[in-house]
């Protein structure tokens, strides 16, 4: 008796541990994420327009049907990377995701407090190689350190009423998002 | 022999409590630091750095990307305030007021984050397109069949999700009571 509670004992363990590893193997492991959904729709280094979620077909679950969406997958391996979006009349938000979906900046337009959203991007490495004089004169330039080298901004623009959403996907079209070769 | 049968038993039923948890956890999404306001619970913590293992296991698998905080925050209902499962044959009445935010949006959805089919095509409200009262409250109708004034069209599925996203907020990581936000109540009217 007292050797089954034992076994029993060991199999709580062992299967905490067995828990605790498949949590965080999952982000890893994970086939259907959003980078890999996305993967297949958009290039590297290039804004893409997402389409619309409708009740037929969504490219990842839960989005918000009022936003006008475009993605920019990134891989900062090559070159930092330039990111400039106009705003829109209603709200518009920049959201960075790592490559495991983990959101670690957002600004709005509000927040930017210009007529346009404008951002580098780059891995800390990069960052602390950026000629000194370039900082001093670009001081007000909005520099974003990515904790991965790939990962996913996106760039959302409100409809705030339906037959607004052709205004949001404008301002979708005229936003970039553009590699820029590092000079060594 | 024993010790044979003994350690395959203990393997076994390690696995299956280990990956029983597992399955457990991230299919009824627990994460940490949940915001809760009647029946609308928000995880502000998820669209930041400080996401905790378990939330970032399950947007891993459902692949979704989380609201980052410096955006907004998203308020999930599963039931109303009373606990009645939102059920897409039954009507329910949303009214109340609202946190502040610069837009808000409100939208209707299946359990596991689809869209759902309706006639009319309406799929949710934002702030701006919304009919309210003259003292500036608002009642929106979730239902199967139509009705007058703000009616979100359920479709007649068995449960679905309501989620209220907040933009430009100042709700989030540092809210603590629900004074600080109210959010609206959901009140069952009929099935």
């Amino acid at each position: 008796m007292v050797r089954l509670a034992l076994w029993i004992f060991g199999a709580v363990l062992l299967g905490g541990v067995v828990h605790l590893s498949t949590v965080l193997a999952m982000p890893q492991t994970a086939t259907q994420d959003a980078y890999s959904r996305l993967a297949r729709l958009a290039p590297i280094n290039v804004l893409t327009p997402l389409a619309a979620p409708t009740a037929a077909d969504a490219i990842m679950p839960f989005m918000d049907p009022a936003f006008a969406v475009a993605v920019c997958r990134y891989d900062l391996s090559v070159a930092t990377l330039k990111f400039i979006a106009p705003v829109s009349q209603a709200y518009t938000s920049v959201t960075f995701y790592t490559r495991n979906s983990v959101a670690y900046y957002a600004i709005n337009d509000r927040a930017a407090g210009r007529r346009a959203i404008e951002l580098d991007l780059m891995t800390p490495e990069q960052h602390t190689q950026m000629p000194e004089e370039e900082g001093v004169t670009a001081a007000d330039r909005l520099i974003i350190d990515s904790p991965t080298a790939t990962g996913l901004i996106v760039l959302r623009a409100l409809a705030p009423e339906p037959s607004l959403m052709a205004t949001a996907r404008g301002t979708l079209a005229g936003a970039q998002c553009r590699a820029v070769p590092q000079q060594q | 022999m024993r010790l044979f049968f003994g350690s395959c038993f203990t393997l076994l039923l390690a696995a299956i409590i280990g990956l029983g948890a597992t399955w457990l956890t991230l299919t009824r999404g627990v994460a940490f630091g949940s915001l809760t306001i009647g029946a609308w619970t928000a995880w502000p913590k998820t669209g930041s750095v400080d996401i905790d293992p378990y939330a970032r296991a399950s947007i891993a698998r459902t692949g979704e990307l989380p609201i980052g905080t410096g955006d907004g925050v998203a308020f999930y209902a599963h039931t109303d305030d009373t606990g009645n499962v939102l059920d897409g044959r039954c009507t329910f009445a949303i009214a109340g007021m609202t946190p502040p935010a610069r837009y808000w949006t409100l939208t209707l959805y299946d359990p596991q984050g689809r869209l759902v089919a309706n006639v009319i095509r309406r799929h949710g409200f934002t702030s701006a397109e919304i009919l309210r009262e003259q003292s500036g409250r608002f009642v929106i109708n979730v239902g199967p069949r139509a009705r007058p004034g703000n009616w979100l069209p359920s479709g007649g599925v068995e449960q679905f999700v309501l989620v209220w996203r907040l933009y430009d907020t100042p709700i989030g990581v540092a809210t603590r009571t629900t004074k600080e936000g109210p959010m609206p109540a959901i009140e069952r009217k009929g099935c």
